[in-house]
């Protein structure tokens, strides 16, 4: 997997660990930018991780482009040494599928959309295979979630389904992009789902809601008072389907500050993975259900 | 003190130098899109460069004083006036409780900053005050100035009044703009020929021209390198795997009409970016109308960071100027 470097004008350096995406690059960025964090560099300002390459914002006035360029070069070798093993934490995070707010929403929409004439789930049902849209929303719901970047606007997830290539969802963007999508929606686009954290503008295929905020700049959600961001890269997420009643119930919830996903730390290998997705699947649902 | 809204201009809001630190999680860094205007501003009335204050766009709001101040105006060429009585612009002016401050109609560019002595007092949200619409974070309410507000001011003195900034340290831009561009990021998906006529074509900078971006249409279509795409990329050739954008990149969805990311830009996404506006070119860019022939200008890093060391001159020497 070649890395290839970039400079974004004199205030960002570009690194694209793979052109294409999957956990492998995501772990070696992420090592990375752990690295590159670690060795303190004089000038760098920002380091921001996405799905498999990163960016570092750094001032030209305290180090010079090349200089920048050949120390995080010099990471590159240790950071390919490093364990892909990472502490983070797994949470559930309920979901109304196929709701009236994003049912609204995308006929709202549906000529700047590929098939006009099937809904966004029906649609992307079809195209994955599935006989049916509750076995399509099965397969989103059946297996988690990674956080291969947060980003686009505020606090949104972009997040990598933790399953072999052949069961990965792919779906197109939008022919043209929307100019409004609900807020908390769950999207997919290309590989990635989200969950859009305010209103506005997307471009991604809508498939329900979440009750649950993720970003706050209030900081008056019950757990979003310590930062107004949720999600951080390599969290882990689980999907629960729910029903209109439980949805609004969680709601209320959310609104008279009890609301409390169910959070659990966990760490993650690789390695362990790879050998065998579905039963390292299972182990991590089981902590997150307190087996 | 306070500012009372009289009318909100178009999409006016309060800003000052910007919120770094938390792009890693969507948050842009925000702050005037003419950084160089809000500073001269502000030394103007003599607040910190960093203090907040307004950039309207297009049109000026229009403010009446609870009690006595000085403003300043700068960056577009927008006649200001106070009570009604024409003023001048990049000069400090002293205003005094139940006046108003209003505007004319744009001559040139396209934002105005108006700072006043004491700075706009709103609550700090992660390190700024700078106005994040999109985020409902920063500003006033976490939106743009509405008719009846009342924005809050600090404490200020109401010395040098009528100082203003010397003709040779503004810019304003010309009629046809040109923008010094460092190719790069993902520039190797174009074919020679697009790499040609990127440079070599006039723009014009498109209706849909904003805080997050500028969009540029008239120039010939960018034809990309034949390829499969990447697993995760997206069907289109112009999609890659969702990275990161940097300020001042420059995307093109679809290969026709050219944005460049700007102060409130999104911070990642799905389209390839044929490299980045340089740093010393960003403030300008912020003062294009619609409209604007624009040319793309290609430089390497060395002419990048010379154009840098440019402005940090002219900086020091508006700094000098004003502060002695």
């Amino acid at each position: 997997m070649g890395i290839r470097y970039s400079f974004g004008g004199d205030e960002h350096l570009f690194v694209e660990c793979s052109e294409e995406m999957s956990l492998d690059a995501f772990f070696k960025s992420l090592s990375m930018t752990n690295g590159i964090r670690d060795s303190e560099i004089k000038g760098i300002t920002e380091i921001c991780p996405a799905n498999a390459s990163f960016q570092v914002k750094f001032d030209p006035d305290i180090i010079k482009p090349d200089d920048l360029l050949r120390e995080v070069k010099s990471i590159e070798g240790a950071a390919a040494k490093s364990e892909p093993v990472i502490r983070t934490r797994i949470i559930e995070i309920p979901v109304l599928y196929n709701d009236p707010w994003t049912h609204e929403t995308l006929m709202r929409f549906r000529e700047r959309h590929q098939d006009p004439t099937s809904t966004d789930l029906e649609y992307a049902a079809r195209i994955n295979h599935h006989a049916t849209v509750d076995d399509f929303i099965a397969a989103h719901a059946g297996s988690p979630w990674f956080v291969s970047m947060v980003g686009f606007v505020a606090g949104l997830p972009f997040m990598y389904q933790m399953v072999d290539r052949q069961r990965q969802i792919e779906v197109p963007k939008y022919l043209r992009p929307r100019t409004d999508t609900p807020k908390l929606t769950i999207g997919h686009g290309g590989c990635f789902g989200c969950i859009y954290s305010v209103r506005g503008a997307g471009g991604y295929q809508m498939f329900g809601v979440t009750p649950m905020p993720i970003f706050d700049p209030t900081q008056t959600t019950s757990y979003l008072r310590d930062f107004m961001v949720f999600f951080r890269p390599g969290d882990i997420v689980k999907f629960k389907p729910i029903d209109r009643p439980a949805y609004d119930q969680a709601v209320e919830e959310v609104d008279n500050g009890q609301f409390a996903p169910p959070i659990r730390d966990v760490s993650f290998d690789l390695r362990e993975f790879s050998k065998d997705i579905d039963g390292y699947n299972a182990k991590l649902e089981g902590v997150l259900n307190g087996h | 003190m306070a500012i009372k809204v009289v009318h909100h201009g178009l999409a006016t809001t309060v800003q000052d130098l910007g919120r770094p630190g938390y792009f890693h999680l969507g948050i842009p860094v925000g702050g005037a899109m003419d950084r160089y205007a809000m500073r001269a501003a502000n030394l103007l009335v003599g607040n910190d460069e960093g203090a907040a204050g307004l950039e309207a766009v297009f049109m000026g709001p229009q403010l009446e004083f609870t009690a006595d101040a000085l403003v300043a105006v700068t960056g577009a060429d927008m006649p200001v006036k106070i009570d009604g009585v024409d003023q001048p612009g990049w000069t400090a002016l002293k205003v005094k409780a139940g006046q108003k401050l209003s505007f004319d109609f744009l001559n040139s560019g396209a934002r105005i900053c108006i700072a006043v002595s004491g700075g706009i007092d709103v609550p700090v949200a992660l390190g700024s005050r700078s106005t994040y619409p999109i985020g409902a974070l920063g500003g006033d309410k976490g939106r743009p100035i509405q008719a009846g507000d009342e924005l809050p001011v600090g404490e200020g003195s109401l010395a040098s009044e009528g100082r203003g900034v010397d003709p040779g340290l503004r810019r304003v831009p010309g009629k046809l703009a040109e923008l010094r561009v460092l190719p790069g990021l993902y520039w190797h998906r174009l074919t020679e020929a697009a790499k040609e006529t990127f440079f070599a074509d006039e723009w014009k900078v498109a209706n849909e021209a904003d805080r997050m971006g500028y969009r540029f249409k008239g120039g010939r279509k960018l034809d990309l390198v034949e390829r499969e795409q990447p697993f995760g990329a997206g069907s289109d050739p112009s999609n890659i795997v969702d990275s990161c954008y940097p300020y001042g990149s420059i995307q093109v969805p679809g290969g026709t009409e050219p944005i460049i990311l700007h102060r409130d830009a999104v911070s990642g996404g799905g389209y390839f970016m044929v490299g980045t506006v340089i740093a010393a070119d960003m403030d300008l860019i912020g003062q294009l109308q619609p409209h604007t022939p624009t040319r793309f200008v290609k430089v390497d890093m060395d002419q990048a960071l010379a154009a840098r060391a440019d402005e940090a001159v002219r900086l020091e020497r508006l700094r000098a100027t004003l502060k002695s």
